[in-house]
């Protein structure tokens, strides 16, 4: 196990691809090996990119990446797609607008499944980062499932949040501005060859007005086509402005500190609900108070404090 | 949670057909997959590529054109020279009774033509991937 340890940090694929397995399956090994990667990480320009479905992501991406590459820098990518809440399957589709960026050695694009978390990321990608982040990875990208209006967990593992808008939402970019439009730290109009899309700046450029009122940086609101691979090198400038900024001022380390932070409660979540949920004597607990339940015999807050009194003790 | 299936899904070479592929990709998923479609016209080189990034159990191919006696196979042998031996490789299309033999000789395990039921499909994936 040692051996894919040294085996990541020198950035060899089929090890980087073997642990993100592990580390998704829950898999014992991966915790020993995450342990001995760590004093590796912390490297890497984490950036999320979140928007609605169709709005272009993994275009965006294909791109982005392809201007990074330029720059002589090394990418990973993290698709996300999400898991069926009825088979447990996913189709993972994020692949197919990046051809562009197969053969590449300076890339690694892997594609995840939510698998039951509902804040547009899933639960195993602080560890993928970090995987990525170690193996040597200038620039890491995480694409969000397509989101709605609150699935903003991004913000807490990105340096970096794009969030990507088009054209045509009108008046619904007035409904999404709680949540998703409160965390961008930089706004992407896509598909701005189509009609409309002097409104989505507009509209944008007023929200961001009023919420940059009294901040030292304002949000940049900025136009692309991906398609076409217009905007992208103004968008790099902007994010690498946006790096700067953050390292110029104490926001970088509040940052970070989000981001450990939203990991330690993830794994402490995760570990919690094996333990209640995998462990057999904890199962006919659980059982027994769901006969109950359903009887009317105790309610669902008493049978609650019944369990976690087990755990409390 | 713990462990799924991972399967790629793809298209090697220039046909254009994708319904088949996207038929099955989709009754892998609701048989509790993962599946990763990557699109249309992939060179052997950029599935094998994609398998490995992906750390999938299984690719399966997709191919109408007539050219699987080149591109399947190509598929399999690049897999097993990147040391991954243990992936399962299937196939699917428009693919002469005669070739099958031959295809399964060169560690295409399970091929699959028109007509066949998705459920066998699934099944023969759950009965032979590795564990």
């Amino acid at each position: 196990m040692k051996d894919i340890a040294q085996k990541v940090l020198k950035g060899d694929a089929r090890a980087v691809a073997r642990l993100i397995t592990l580390a998704e399956n829950n898999d014992p090994v991966a915790t020993e090996i995450m342990k001995e990667i760590y004093p590796h990480t912390g490297k890497a320009h984490v950036i999320g990119i979140t928007g609605v479905m169709g709005s272009g992501k993994s275009t965006l991406i294909c791109e982005l990446t392809r201007a990074y590459r330029k720059q002589g820098k090394k990418v990973g990518i993290i698709a996300i797609d999400p898991t069926s809440p009825f088979s447990g399957g996913a189709l993972l589709g994020d692949r197919i607008r990046m051809n562009e960026l197969a053969m590449d050695d300076g890339v690694f694009i892997r594609s995840m499944g939510t698998r039951g978390m509902l804040g547009g990321l899933t639960s195993a990608v602080y560890d993928v980062v970090e995987i990525l982040d170690a193996s040597g990875k200038d620039v890491v990208l995480v694409e969000t499932v397509g989101v709605g209006q609150a699935e903003v967990d991004v913000i807490k593992i990105a340096d970096t949040t794009l969030v990507i808008i088009v054209p045509g939402l009108g008046d619904s970019i007035q409904t999404l501005k709680a949540g998703v439009m409160e965390i961008a730290d930089i706004y992407v109009v896509n598909k701005a060859d189509r009609d409309g899309v002097e409104q989505a700046v507009a509209e944008v450029e007023s929200l961001v007005d009023i919420s940059s009122a009294n901040k030292e940086r304002k949000t940049p609101v900025l136009t692309a086509v991906a398609k076409e691979g217009k905007g992208i090198k103004e968008l790099a400038v902007e994010i690498g402005n946006h790096f700067k900024y953050l390292e110029k001022t104490k926001e970088f380390d509040k940052q970070r500190r989000l981001r450990y932070e939203a990991e330690l409660v993830e794994i402490i979540r995760k570990e919690l609900m094996n333990f209640i949920f995998d462990e057999s004597t904890f199962k006919e607990k659980i059982e027994d108070l769901l006969d109950k339940i359903s009887k009317k015999e105790i309610d669902p807050h008493s049978a609650a404090e019944e369990i976690l009194g087990k755990i409390l003790k | 949670m713990g462990r799924k299936i991972r399967v790629l899904v793809a298209k090697p070479g220039l046909d254009g057909h994708d319904r088949g592929a996207k038929i099955v990709a989709r009754a892998l998923r609701d048989a509790g997959m993962e599946v990763i479609y990557t699109g249309l016209h992939q060179t052997a080189e950029m599935i094998v590529d994609a398998a490995v990034q992906e750390d999938v159990d299984v690719v399966g191919l997709s191919l109408l054109s007539g050219a699987h006696m080149t591109l399947f196979v190509d598929v399999a042998k690049l897999l097993k020279k990147k040391g991954m031996d243990d992936v399962l490789v299937v196939g699917g299309g428009i693919i002469p009774e005669e070739d099958i033999p031959k295809l399964k000789k060169e560690g295409i395990k399970g091929v699959f033509g028109p007509g066949t039921p998705c459920d066998e499909i699934v099944d023969f994936i759950k009965k032979n991937v590795k564990k």
